[in-house]
C-alpha cells in the first residue's frame, strides 16, 4: 500500500453564522468571524489516496486524473468563490475549517475509483489545519 | 463526523543539557555544544492535535479560543522566555526536547477538557521535531 498526496491552493471567503442563535451569541462565539460580509483566506488542500502501485504504470493512480477531479470538483467551485452564498454544502453547514474538509471529502469520494481516498487535510493557515479521514 | 483540528504555535525558551548521572566528560561527550553550562536557546515550534466530533452547532471540534487560551495559559506562558532547567519540571529530568514534549503533552491531556488532545509534534528547530501522543505510540494514520 502506497500513499500518494497531492497538494492544491485555493482562496475563498467566509463567515461563521449559525442562524439558530442570537445576532449575540453568534458575536459571542464567532468573534471577528461573525462579519457578515466575510472575509477571506489562501486555503492549502493536501489531498491523500492510498492504493497498490500498479506494476504496468507503476502508479498508485494517475496523477493527472487526480489533478482533474481536484480541479473540478473542488478548485471550480471554491477558488474565489464565497462559500456560504455560492458552495451549496455551506447554505445549511457553516463553512469552517472541519466542515470545508469534509465537503471536499464528500466531493472527492464517489469520484475516485482506481485508488482510495485516506484524508482530506486543509490548512486554513500555516498555523491551522483540519484533517478528515471519512470517519462518522 | 469526527475531524482531527491542529494548531501550530510558538515559544523561546534556553536550556542546557547535562544529567547528573553522567560524569563531566561523558555528559560533554554526549550532549556536546548542548552542554555548555551558560545554555543556549531555540525558537520551538508547538502543534497541538485535538479531535472530536464536530459539533453542528458551531461547526468544530472545539471552540479555538478556548484551545488558544489554554495553551497561552498552560504552555506558552509557563515556558516561553524561560530558562528550562530554572523549571520544577526538569529539576529530576534532562530538559531535551523530548522530555519537554513529553511533559506538554502531560499538561495538556491532564487540563485540556473541549476536545481529546491525540498528538502533540514539538520541533526544536527546522531540522528536528519530536511527536508524541502517549505511550500507545502513533498509528499508521
Amino acid at each position: 500500500m502506497v500513499y500518494l498526496t497531492r497538494r492544491a491552493e485555493f482562496s475563498a471567503s467566509h463567515y461563521y453564522h449559525n442562524p439558530e442563535l442570537t445576532p449575540e451569541e453568534n458575536r459571542r462565539l464567532f468573534g471577528k468571524c461573525n462579519n457578515p460580509h466575510g472575509h477571506g483566506h489562501n486555503y492549502t488542500l493536501e489531498v491523500t489516496v492510498r492504493g497498490p502501485v500498479d506494476p504496468r504504470s507503476g502508479f498508485v493512480m494517475d496523477l493527472a486524473e487526480l489533478k482533474e477531479v481536484l480541479n473540478r470538483e473542488v478548485l471550480d467551485a471554491m477558488d474565489h468563490r464565497f462559500l456560504n452564498k455560492e458552495v451549496p454544502e455551506f447554505r445549511e453547514r457553516i463553512p469552517t475549517t472541519e466542515n470545508l474538509a469534509i465537503a471536499i471529502w464528500e466531493r472527492l469520494e464517489p469520484q475516485l475509483k482506481v485508488a482510495e481516498l485516506h484524508r482530506v487535510r486543509v490548512y486554513e493557515t500555516p498555523d491551522l489545519f483540519v484533517d478528515y479521514y471519512g470517519e462518522p | 463526523m469526527k475531524a482531527h483540528l491542529t494548531r501550530r504555535y510558538r515559544f523561546s525558551a534556553s536550556h542546557r543539557l547535562h544529567s547528573s548521572a553522567m560524569s563531566e566528560e561523558e555528559n560533554r561527550r554526549v550532549y556536546g555544544k548542548c552542554n555548555n553550562p551558560y545554555g543556549h536557546g531555540h525558537n520551538y515550534a508547538l502543534e497541538v492535535t485535538v479531535g472530536g466530533q464536530v459539533d453542528p452547532r458551531i461547526g468544530m471540534v472545539c471552540d479555538l479560543v478556548e484551545l488558544d487560551e489554554f495553551v497561552g495559559r498552560e504552555v506558552l506562558d509557563r515556558f516561553g522566555h524561560e530558562n528550562l532547567n530554572c523549571l520544577e519540571a526538569f529539576q529530576r529530568v534532562v530538559p531535551t526536547t523530548e522530555n519537554l514534549c513529553a511533559e506538554i503533552y502531560r499538561l495538556l491531556e491532564r487540563g485540556f477538557r473541549a476536545a481529546a488532545v491525540e498528538k502533540e509534534r514539538l520541533e526544536e528547530t527546522m531540522l528536528n521535531s519530536f511527536e508524541y501522543c502517549g505511550e500507545a505510540g502513533l498509528g499508521p494514520g
